[in-house]
């Protein structure tokens, strides 16, 4: 890019400068400075239930403690084994339920409106449901499955360690795949017609249609929507802390609920902040990734 | 593209969706029924369709919980980050959509990246500073930390939205001798009334979802917001469950009207903030 010459020019990027200072300074204060302020702090030893230890530094402790936790250690494999299970589920469904609403034209408003009314609820409310729905007691899901004979009149989801994810993946992949299916369903409205009439005319299945030019065309709306699914995913906390509260025991931790824990129920600050960190490296490192398979599509387009 | 005299690749019979409509809203049928139904018959004999339904647990959620304190909480403090959030995020928004600036893409990376942060990164030293300054418990003490998600979600919604607009009006007032700032007050502010509409609504119900802020900046049922105080109900034996669904069924009002109402909306901004990036 080459420096702005014309008077007008210069005013204008004077002007864009004014313009984005607000925004850049909240950004700043809010969020850049806090990140790098969690770095600091888990740098040191801070208990806020000790306040007469003070706050030593002790570089790398905190980091090499998390390190020999076996706790922190399972939270990461919860994490990433979420993220792992969830996201492929979604990302099928979402695009089984974006073909739906692209060929129901009729009902495109009501189906448009059931995809939206699960992905703009609080979190909260839909891991309420699915625990409600999961209950050993009250729960529809054992009522009906005990009534078919495939359940044990005592089977409870959250006494089980594995079976207690099934609530929260349910919930999760309810909640999050009519967002998947709106991203995909603009993928699938930018793909030209003719393409479908050129290769129905050649004679070619509909099975065939779908894998040979309904997926390629989609890969990046796919890649996107996997990226911001993932990313989402690796953060997990209000589902895991609602539906199961990481139990039984700790069974159902992910890493944003252990460094919870840590912080504001045992106030060790130095420890929490140093287990906040490690989200943020995992997130960021995928980040990454995402950024460099989208970042040419992007700069692309800009130009 | 698409033709208006072909019909949609492989047509389907207008029911087809059927089944997928029902599963989707099954869960929240499901709630609502539950939350009209009383206690005991929740355990014994749940019905699909509610027999004999009574509003007690609204009543016992307003009277015994107070939930009115929890929605005045949860109204004030998405208000209030919705309204710091959208002029700030609109101004940087059209800059970055249209002035000449260095760094542009690399801004535009940050604020999608800081959107992507995960939350818990920044909750030690929030939690720190908010304590230092006495403002744990209120409502600014959640608006500061809401302005980290609020703020790059609306500047990235923004700087999409203002990009489609059609640049030639903003054009010819310019060749007309109108500055810059006139022109963003009389050409593209009225042009950028829906954009900035849909971009509001997402935003306030982001704030209104929000949990884990809420949950660590708050200390107590006074200030409570809605997510923090259904997920915190206790009853003295078990979970009192009809009353916990009539508050996930209050807290979804709200959001069920904004979809009603604003449903094309929100899907062009969510579909303008990730594909048009």
């Amino acid at each position: 890019m080459t420096g702005p010459t014309s008077p007008l020019e210069r005013a204008e990027a004077r002007l864009a400068l004014i313009l984005v200072a607000p925004a850049l300074g909240v950004i700043l204060l809010v969020a850049l400075v806090p990140v790098a302020a969690t770095l600091w702090e888990a740098l040191h030893r801070h208990d806020l239930r000790l306040p007469w230890l003070g706050r030593p530094f002790i570089g790398v402790g905190n980091f090499a403690e998390a390190l020999g936790d076996p706790r922190f250690r399972v939270a990461i494999l919860h994490t990433v084994g979420f993220a792992s299970v969830s996201v492929p589920l979604e990302l099928a469904l979402g695009l089984a339920l974006a073909l739906t609403m692209h060929s129901a034209v009729r009902l495109r408003t009501i189906v448009r409106v059931a995809a939206l009314l699960p992905w703009a609820i609080p979190t909260v409310v839909a891991a309420l449901v699915w625990r409600f729905m999961f209950d050993a007691q009250a729960g529809v899901l054992n009522a009906s499955l005990r009534g078919a004979g495939l359940l044990g009149p005592t089977f409870d989801w959250f006494v089980d360690p594995l079976a207690a994810w099934v609530p929260i993946i349910a919930a999760d992949v309810w909640k999050t795949t009519p967002f998947v299916a709106v991203l995909l369903l603009a993928g699938l409205q930018t793909i030209d017609h003719a393409l479908y009439e050129a290769a129905g005319v050649d004679g070619a299945s509909s099975t065939r249609q779908f894998l040979t030019i309904t997926l390629p065309l989609l890969r990046p709306a796919l890649i996107v929507a996997g990226a911001f699914r993932a990313l989402d995913a690796l953060r997990l906390f209000d589902l895991a802390y609602v539906v199961t509260g990481g139990g039984p025991g700790t069974a159902t931790e992910p890493l944003s609920l252990f460094a919870f824990t840590a912080l504001l129920q045992r106030l060790r600050f130095g420890y929490g902040s140093a287990l906040s960190v490690t989200v943020f490296l995992l997130t960021f490192a995928f980040a990454l990734v995402c950024v460099r398979m989208l970042g040419r599509s992007l700069t692309e387009e800009r130009s | 593209m698409r033709w208006p005299h072909v019909r949609t690749w492989t047509p389907r019979p207008a029911w087809a969706g059927t089944p997928l409509i029902a599963a989707l809203l099954f869960p929240l049928y499901w709630m609502l029924v539950s939350s009209v139904t009383a206690e005991s018959q929740i355990f014994e004999s749940p019905s699909l369709v509610p027999l004999g339904p009574s509003l007690d647990h609204y009543r016992a959620l307003f009277d015994e919980r107070n939930f009115l304190v929890p929605i005045r909480n949860s109204l004030i403090v998405a208000g209030l980050t919705t309204m710091v959030t959208i002029p700030v995020a609109a101004l940087c928004a059209y800059a970055l959509a249209r002035l000449p600036m260095r760094g542009k893409s690399a801004l535009l990376a940050l604020v999608l990246a800081i959107s992507m942060f995960p939350q818990i990164s920044i909750v030690p030293p929030l939690y720190l500073i908010l304590r230092e300054l006495r403002l744990l418990n209120t409502y600014p003490g959640l608006v500061l930390p809401y302005l980290t998600f609020s703020a790059p979600l609306a500047i990235w919604l923004l700087t999409a939205f203002f990009r489609q607009l059609p640049r030639d009006l903003e054009d010819a007032a310019m060749l007309d001798g109108a500055s810059r700032l006139r022109v963003l007050r009389d050409v593209v502010a009225p042009l950028a009334a829906p954009g900035l509409a849909s971009t509001a609504i997402l935003t306030f119900l982001y704030c209104w979802n929000e949990f884990l802020f809420a949950l660590s900046f708050t200390l107590g049922p006074d200030r409570y917001t809605v997510p923090v105080a259904i997920a915190l109900f206790r009853g003295r034996y078990q979970v009192p469950w009809g009353e916990v669904l009539a508050g996930a069924v209050v807290a979804t009002i709200p959001v069920a009207l904004l979809v009603f109402v604003f449903q094309r909306r929100i899907v062009a901004g969510l579909t303008a903030g990730s594909m048009k990036g």
